[in-house]
């Protein structure tokens, strides 16, 4: 663990960190920390290059100019696209992760055991994931994101692609799990009220080129609900925020 | 508040209940064997009238073109001798040693052009260009190069299916979904247990194709070869299908290439089937 982060006991860190792909600049100049435990959500319209954030937290892509440190945490990453691998069952995707890092079978079974029963889906372990519903795969790509034992989740619009029903219902499971995991969450979304349904704190970043414009403190009391009155005005406020900056690339 | 839990819970698996699609009765098998097969008999009925009404018509004479009945009573007795069967078991080892030396020709050159930059720039296009020659052009320095033997045959069998193989192979590798080489990445897979976990069981498919079109190739090539490569002592189908040509008994030469649309047609079944299991298990069917 660095100096820094000893002092601050900040997850993951980032000080003026910039991106630019050739001559665009994508990131400019964020800083950001976020507490263990914390859950925070990156807010932004197209172009705020927020999932390009995730992947250098990630370490999927080197950064441009500033600082990172994760502190040598594990990060895991999760998508839009549950991205199974249908070749697996649902245990073998579960279990893949833990395969990789040399996990003894039996040992293997039991904690993909375990990480299914986390996210509800006991019964479905000999289940391919193509028999299984959009919300049903992306819990099993969390229940996977979980077995590489990450002390960092990071989550690229996981529920855009479901329906409001369904991504209701994760939210409460999510919420549940990171509370139930002490996990730290680090959340891109462009939907406010999930943001705000979801967040400790709600970054919205700026367009073309991404950089952190407010940082919204979210003290609502836990379990929320996402029709609820103070999410609903919050995410008023934050939005017309966002429209502003929307608004600002019309000419 | 164990109520909330339990409310949350019910929630949850109700609506996996509610999104899991019901399951359907497939329908009794003699059913679904008799809705798959009726088209292909009534193909193979709609090909003997044809015929049997151009013997009919006399377009030639009865020697030359003889009637259905007649071949098939000539097939009862040709497969029903033990002598065709040996001539049976010559072509089949020729076509699995050939096309299993192709597999692991095809796979071994598919591996390498999908991994170095400048094998691929050299020898990509090279390999489709392989495969649109027709392999009897292969035959006369097949012969020059290895006489009148089985390498001959061998020679021109891999020819013909190895660049299919490999070009499967390939692709199926170029192929591999993005999203899947992503989660790869986060999962921390490198080097061999990238291969080992994602890339191959992920080309999978497109290699499966590859080895089918490659059997269709080898297969071909095969029959050519042994129309024009007739090693002594080795009674194959096709040589059996040359000396009735000689003896101008057209009956017989119409029985072997019954014979070997045959077997071509229970080949393709067994890939088909193949095929089919993959898909079904990848969710790739409606099923």
């Amino acid at each position: 663990m660095s100096l820094l982060q000893q002092k601050t006991g900040a997850v993951v860190r980032l000080e003026n960190v910039s991106k630019s792909y050739g001559d665009l600049l994508a990131l400019d100049r964020v800083s950001l920390t976020v507490a263990p435990g914390e859950f925070v959500c990156l807010l932004g319209a197209s172009g705020c290059g927020k999932s390009t954030l995730l992947s250098l937290v990630a370490g999927l892509d080197g950064i441009t100019g500033g600082t990172l440190d994760t502190g040598g945490r594990k990060v895991s990453l999760m998508f839009q696209e549950a991205a199974l691998f249908p070749w697996l069952s649902v245990r073998g995707n579960v279990e893949l992760p833990l395969r990789l890092q040399g996990v003894s079978r039996s040992e293997r079974r039991q904690r993909a055991e375990e990480l299914l029963g986390i996210v509800r889906l006991s019964g479905f372990a000999d289940k391919r994931p193509h028999e299984l519903s959009g919300g049903m795969r992306q819990r099993v790509a969390l229940a996977r994101a979980l077995a590489q034992d990450a002390d960092i989740l990071l989550m690229d619009e996981p529920f855009g692609a479901l329906d409001a029903m369904t991504r209701d219902i994760l939210h409460d499971e999510l919420e549940r799990i990171w509370r139930e995991q002490q996990l730290t969450v680090l959340f891109v979304t462009h939907n406010v009220r999930e943001a705000v349904r979801l967040g400790d704190r709600v970054i919205l970043l700026s367009s073309r080129p991404g950089r952190v414009i407010e940082d919204y403190a979210i003290t609502h009391a836990r379990p929320r609900r996402i029709d609820s009155p103070e999410v609903s005005g919050q995410a008023a406020e934050i939005t017309d925020r966002l429209r502003a900056e929307v608004a600002r690339h019309a000419h | 508040m164990p109520t909330d839990t339990a409310v949350e819970s019910a929630e949850v698996a109700g609506l996996d209940a509610l999104e899991l699609q019901p399951k359907r009765e497939k329908g009794a098998l003699g059913k679904r064997v008799w809705r798959s097969a009726w088209p292909k008999f009534l193909a193979i009925a709609i090909v003997l009238l044809i015929w049997q009404a151009a013997v009919w018509s006399e377009w030639k004479p009865i020697y030359v073109l003889p009637a259905p009945a007649t071949v098939f009573t000539d097939l009862g007795n040709v497969i029903t001798t033990a002598d065709f069967w040996d001539g049976v078991r010559v072509t089949m080892t020729r076509a699995f040693t050939g096309f299993l030396l192709a597999v692991v020709i095809g796979t071994i050159i598919g591996a390498l052009v999908s991994q170095f930059a400048p094998l691929r720039a050299a020898i990509g296009s090279l390999i489709t260009g392989l495969q649109t020659m027709p392999s009897i052009m292969w035959f006369p320095l097949a012969i020059l190069l290895f006489q009148l033997s089985e390498s001959a045959i061998l020679f021109v069998v891999v020819l013909g299916a190895a660049p299919s193989v490999a070009n499967g192979l390939i692709s199926g590798i170029d192929y591999v979904p993005r999203t899947w080489l992503r989660v790869g990445q986060v999962l921390g897979m490198r080097g061999f247990a990238k291969y080992r976990h994602l890339i191959l069981p992920a080309s999978l498919p497109s290699f499966i194709s590859g080895l089918k079109q490659g059997w269709a190739f080898s297969w071909r090539s095969l029959m050519a070869g042994e129309l024009l490569v007739i090693v002594p002592g080795a009674l194959s189908i096709g040589v059996r299908m040359q000396q009735a040509r000689d003896l101008s008994d057209s009956s017989l030469v119409i029985c072997y290439i019954i014979v070997v649309l045959i077997i071509g047609i229970l080949i393709d079944v067994l890939f088909n089937t193949a095929d089919n299991a993959l898909r079904r298990r990848w969710g790739l069917l409606g099923s």
